[in-house]
């Protein structure tokens, strides 16, 4: 009987079924001066943030000036860069090893206010103020569930003029900007929501409402007024008239987002830019990386490829069935404290471990064997969390580790 | 028989903690002998169907996914918001051509995407009419509906139903609709439970997600700490496994291969020691906490009858 892989023999154990997927270098990578922006994309719960902040700190360490956009770190994290709290301003991480000339900023998204300087900026100081005041304003800009992903766009946007300009003028810039994407549904939703968004502000529904009763567009009308009655009838007028001021106020602004979302969505794809999907090798994960690297191909972006974050496996090549066959003769019959509970339990415990690093290992392979194209990198479960930048240094060095 | 003691149970936790396998088990649990369970989804994600291994639930049918061992049924449902706010529409206003003249102009679009809190109230009002069903002794009333709802980070938000609103709709039926479905969101035949693993993240974000849903006045009723690995031993000897300080002999085994064993037996310890003192931080929530063990295998539809059974020794809850 063939015994089941354990993270060390994987390779060779499954070599005669599936071909090893090629490796992700993330040295390469991030020594690549021509790579300018880095997205770590994937679905919540699988360490993108903790992959992004990993890779930022590298990256910095290798001589890169690098900026980090995190957008929901935990606190500790944030503590583990050294910073109290993150906030929407790029704040210097101190304690990296700068040697090689590399620097790192970090910061945390601040969606509301990233939106405010959008509006700021972008209309009359008299306009601005009323937009800022609308009630409907007010919950799209806090509530709406795709203004994450927009923003984040936006600031990704933001960071990288600036970099360009300090370039321009001399000034020392940033050169990496490392993204860390809204811990959504799905991962897609960071692809889809900037469009969806300024499509619906720019969308058919928009131009009725600001539609004049007369003039060119009055052949509309007879349809607005039809659907300007139901709405009434369904949310109350109160909305209706909300959102015709705030559509008013904003109106010079609107040309913008479309503008601004179609820019950003070029930058993405831009030779400039990588893609990286992060999963964990769990089937929830690893069916919404491949929906995402779909995506990516099918749309032509430049993806990088996958990293595998808290991979299971073990030092001991003893297979699960003989950990646990041994526990079982280990066992005392009548359950009573035997001399080797201690072992049966670390035994089960070892069979347990190499039954997941076997389930993992066969997803893995899976994806593999699927998307052969999509170069892989898989991080080895640690210990404990992640609390200190000794922890970030430690996953970017198992990232960059040839499994 | 008397029904169960909740007509609505939320299930949430942090992306990662297995909030749908939970919220699936629950269905399971509360499905004993004769009952009628509906599991429900708001995310568009079909991680019913996928779990249960059965084809994607569309528009608004309610399939059976599984008959239990006890002899209950549970019921999927995947809830699009469009798809709610149309034959809300149709429903209560028979627009007819202005219904269509919405869809046409994006406006289901634009109302369920942009109009704040909007779509959170017709999710859930959805799930508000299949529990009204019971009370009005309908044919297709069930006994129990179990919600996979958003993630904890979102929680607070989509459960305040009062608060989404109020901004947006000060009168008219949305605004009816919306105060109906909060109520029973605070009544007491709802029930929400916050999945967490005992890790530092998961932990911390229940314990957020608790004060926040405390704040906004509905109660949470358990925490259910998931992929839980317990340990027949006690913790001072734990200890001494994670610090290294017990050597193992296996019989028949090398020096090599007992401390290598050893060496993975120490993490593990140290890792059950941690979640020890993850336990006793929620301890201090003031909630009933529930433990379903970390299944090696990974979970199917199987495996759901096992954490089944594992939430109904605990629970106690509903069983009459």
């Amino acid at each position: 009987m063939t015994p089941p892989p354990t993270a060390h023999g994987r390779r060779s154990a499954h070599a005669a079924h599936a071909a090893a997927p090629s490796f992700l270098d993330v040295d390469t990578l991030i020594g690549d001066r021509q790579v300018e922006i880095v997205i770590c994309c994937g679905s919540g719960g699988v360490g993108k943030t903790t992959t992004s902040a990993a890779l930022a700190v590298r990256a910095a360490e290798a001589g890169r000036r690098v900026v980090v956009l995190t957008i929901d770190p935990a606190r500790r994290l944030a503590q583990s860069l050294g910073l109290g709290e993150l906030d929407n301003t790029p704040r210097p991480v101190v304690g990296l090893d700068t040697s090689a000339g590399g620097s790192l900023d970090a910061m945390m998204l601040d969606m509301k206010r990233t939106f405010d300087e959008v509006v700021v900026t972008h209309s009359p100081p008299d306009k601005a103020e009323a937009i800022l005041a609308n009630p409907f304003y007010k919950a799209l800009s806090s509530s709406f569930s795709g203004t994450q992903e927009y923003m984040a766009m936006e600031r990704l946007g933001q960071l990288h003029a600036q970099a360009s300009a300090d370039a321009a003028a001399g000034r020392a810039a940033w050169d990496l900007i490392v993204v860390d994407t809204p811990p959504a549904r799905s991962a897609l939703d960071f692809l889809d929501a900037p469009e969806h968004l300024s499509s619906l502000l720019d969308g058919r529904f928009i131009r009725l409402l600001l539609a004049p009763a007369k003039g060119p567009l009055r052949l509309m009308g007879v349809g607005f007024t039809l659907v300007s009655s139901a709405m009434n009838k369904i949310l109350g007028s109160q909305i209706i008239t909300d959102v015709q001021t705030f559509v008013r106020a904003c109106e010079a602004i609107f040309g913008g987002f479309r503008q601004r979302a179609e820019e950003t969505f070029a930058r993405l794809s831009s030779r400039h830019t990588v893609f990286l999907v992060v999963a964990t090798a769990q089937r929830d994960a690893l069916r919404e990386a491949s929906y995402f690297v779909d995506r990516l191909t099918e749309e032509q972006m430049p993806l990088a490829g996958l990293v595998v974050n808290r991979v299971h496996g073990s030092a001991l090549d003893v297979s699960a069935q003989r950990a646990a066959a041994l526990a079982e003769d280990l066992d005392t019959p009548d359950g009573a404290a035997g001399e080797h509970d201690l072992e049966a339990e670390a035994l089960r415990r070892h069979a347990d471990l190499m039954r997941v690093a076997e389930a993992e290992a066969a997803l893995l392979d899976r994806f593999a064997t699927a998307r052969p194209d999509v170069p892989q990198t898989r991080v080895p479960a640690l210990p404990s969390d992640v609390t200190a930048l000794g922890d970030l240094r430690r996953v970017g060095a198992l990232m960059a580790e040839k499994d | 028989m008397s029904g169960p003691r909740h007509n609505l149970h939320v299930v949430s936790g942090k992306g990662g903690t297995g909030k749908t396998t939970i919220a699936a088990g629950l269905a399971c649990a509360l499905a004993t002998r004769g009952r009628r369970v509906l599991l429900c989804e708001v995310e568009k994600r079909q991680g019913l169907s996928e779990l249960f291994g059965v084809p994607p639930l569309e528009g608004d049918e309610e399939r059976r996914l599984t008959r239990t061992p006890a002899g209950g049924s549970v019921f999927g449902l995947s809830i699009d918001a469009e798809d709610a706010l149309r034959e809300y529409l149709e429903t209560f206003y028979h627009l007819g051509l202005a219904g269509r003249a919405l869809d046409r102009f994006g406006v289901i679009d634009f109302v369920t995407s942009i109009a704040p809190g909007l779509r959170d109230v017709l999710l859930t009002g959805k799930v508000y009419e299949a529990v009204r069903r019971q009370l009005k002794n309908l044919p297709t009333a069930y006994d129990a509906v179990v919600l996979d709802a958003p993630p904890t980070g979102r929680i607070g938000q989509f459960l305040n139903i009062h608060e989404a609103v109020s901004g947006i709709a000060k009168v008219g039926p949305i605004r009816t609709q919306a105060d109906s479905v909060d109520a029973l969101l605070r009544s007491r035949s709802t029930i929400v439970h916050l999945v967490t693993l005992l890790e530092d993240m998961p932990v911390t974000e229940t314990e957020e997600a608790v004060a926040s849903l405390r704040q906004s006045g509905t109660g949470v009723g358990t925490v259910i700490e998931n992929m839980v690995n317990p340990s027949p031993f006690q913790p001072a000897v734990l200890a001494d496994v994670a610090a290294g300080a017990v050597a193992l002999d296996v019989p028949g085994w090398d020096a090599q291969q007992n401390a290598a064993l050893a060496a993975e037996f120490a993490v593990e310890a140290s890792r059950t020691l941690e979640q020890q003192v993850r336990h006793d931080r929620l301890s201090r929530l003031g909630l009933p906490l529930v433990q379903v063990d970390f299944d090696p295998l990974g979970i199917d539809a199987e495996s759901l009858f096992g954490i089944a059974e594992q939430l109904t020794d605990q629970l106690a809850l509903e069983a009459s």
